[in-house]
């Protein structure tokens, strides 16, 4: 991941800024420029809910070679409490305690170290409550 | 439109081809279709890849293979549509015939992923780069989380998941050009190495190289070349969202339920009506959920036919004959194409030991991604 594109996301992956449509309420995030529910293109920026629960998980036995040396780690879906759902790796758990409709509650973290330079790439990760 | 017609078809072994580089690999598939068809030129090709520039540094696919194939200048096209490339070229070129600007025209699928790169990597571009692969995530597991998901709403089990690999490998057992023609148990499938819970490897769709190739033509010619006519009875393709986690349900594949819609209808055809069908099975669960929202059977009975033998080749809806993703092999952008192929070698009776009874009406399911695009297909004998 070069730097600008990094960068770029540094609103969403440090302080989970969403776009929350004007005319329907939708929150959506990452933002987009088009709400996906009512097409609207007004939005406020709001900060998501940082407690939620799990729709789904895995544990990634097997990872790309960027998550080389990190296997195995827990990675779910999670839908937090304003209904926006996200990707995100399980922090801290015992593999056992996993269960679909756990609480969970996100955390910064450092997420991967990228490229030949070793990076160090920041941002939400899950733990159970 | 007018309609269209498929009159020859051609593949390579799906495997571990070291020996084949891509253009190899397209131009002996393509050569074969031309052959099979019997016609002297074709109009115009296209060619589905997923991902030749993460694979083997090439771009320009079109440019390149066209000229490998000796039929420069016609016009040549790669299309990509992640793991549904070449159903969509296949699409492509349906539509270049039926609008009349061409005659004869290639859809074709190639992909050479054991070349050295990071397949891994690679193939994790087909799901949203920012906000799934960032975290880690991999295509098996991002299908792990449907299959619990599945599991969890419809008490989906393991071993009906084990008995879609097993199945797969029995069909493809029969398939000359298949990766895999050995035999699994169920206990084979359930003791394979864990990828991502509760996926393990004989769950997963092989890294292949292949290339598969057919020719359209009007139909208005098809009868100069052939007298097995498999005619285009219906194409649709629909959309979804590109990461998994936006989506209202995780085990219902919306860009499938729409796209059925849509073929069924252009075809006049009901799920009844289809004899048999290739699938996109790049994982067992994936299989299963298809099944569903092809509307074969009620939702969360995807595991169940399985199990019963309902998707076998002597069942009531046998699902991927040829082996399937899992047994044939994965050569990413050729799969779509080589899902066609089946249907046409089982339409017109060249199936062999795969052969179903009374096959008149059959369904290619091709999709990229966890479903984010979904191209089907039906073909008939007429
Ligand atoms: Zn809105």
């Amino acid at each position: 991941m070069i730097t600008p594109r990094y960068h770029r996301e540094i609103p969403q992956r440090y302080r989970l800024e969403a776009g929350k449509c004007q005319k329907c309420g939708e929150v959506s995030f990452p933002p987009r420029l088009v709400c996906p529910n009512c097409k609207s293109q007004e939005f406020e920026t709001v900060r998501l809910n940082d407690e939620g629960k799990l729709l789904t998980y895995t544990i990634i036995r097997v990872a790309s070679d960027k998550f080389f040396g990190t296997t195995p780690f827990a990675v779910g879906i999670v839908e937090l409490n304003d209904g926006v759902k996200l990707t995100t790796q399980i922090a801290d758990v015992d593999f056992d305690q996993l269960k679909i409709g756990q609480k969970v509650k996100l955390v910064f973290r450092k997420i991967q170290d990228e490229g030949k330079s070793g990076l160090h790439c920041y941002g939400y990760k899950a733990v159970l409550v | 439109m007018r309609d269209v017609a498929v009159i020859g078809v051609g593949m390579t072994q799906f495997g571990e081809l070291w020996g084949k580089s891509i253009k190899d690999i397209f131009v002996e598939a393509a050569l074969k279709a031309i052959k099979s068809a019997g016609v002297d030129h074709i109009d115009s090709m296209y060619v589905g890849s997923m991902s030749s520039g993460l694979f083997v540094g090439q771009e320009h696919l079109g440019a390149v293979l066209v000229d490998y194939l000796g039929q420069n200048p016609i016009p040549a096209t790669r299309v990509e549509s992640a793991c549904a490339s070449g159903g969509a070229a296949f699409r492509a070129a349906y539509f270049e015939v039926a609008s009349g600007a061409s005659e004869i025209v290639l859809a074709g699928g190639v992909e050479k992923m054991t070349d050295g790169a990071d397949v891994t990597d690679a193939l994790a571009t087909a799901a949203d780069q920012e906000y799934e692969v960032y975290q880690g995530v991999t295509f098996p597991g991002l299908y792990a989380m449907i299959a619990n998901a599945h599991m969890h709403q419809y008490k989906t089990t393991r071993e009906q998941l084990a008995a879609i690999a097993v199945k797969n490998h029995a069909n493809g057992a029969n398939n000359p050009n298949a990766q895999f023609r050995n035999l699994v148990t169920l206990e084979q499938v359930m003791s394979s190495t864990l990828v991502a819970d509760p996926l393990r490897l004989l769950d997963c769709s092989p890294v292949s190289d292949g290339g598969a190739a057919v020719i359209l033509c009007s139909m208005d010619i098809a009868k100069k070349f052939t007298d097995t006519i498999v005619k285009v009875k219906g194409t649709a393709q629909a959309s979804d969202t590109i990461a998994l986690h936006s989506r209202k349900s995780l085990t219902t594949l919306n860009s499938v339920v729409s796209a059925a819609q849509k073929v069924y209808k252009m075809a006049d055809v009901t799920p009844k009506d289809i004899n048999f069908a290739e699938v996109h099975d790049c994982f067992t669960i994936a299989e299963a959920v298809v099944y569903e929202d092809l509307g074969f059977c009620e939702k969360g009975c995807g595991g169940p036919a399985a199990e019963e033998g309902r998707t076998a080749i002597e069942g009531k809806t046998p699902i991927n004959t040829s082996g399937g993703l899992k047994s044939k092999g994965h050569p990413v952008g050729a799969s779509g194409i080589a899902q066609i192929i089946e249907l046409y070698e089982q339409l017109t009776g060249q199936a062999g030991k795969r052969q179903v009874k009374n096959a008149h009406i059959g369904l290619a399911q091709n999709m990229g991604g966890t479903g984010a695009s979904c191209v089907i297909n039906i073909l008939e004998a007429v």
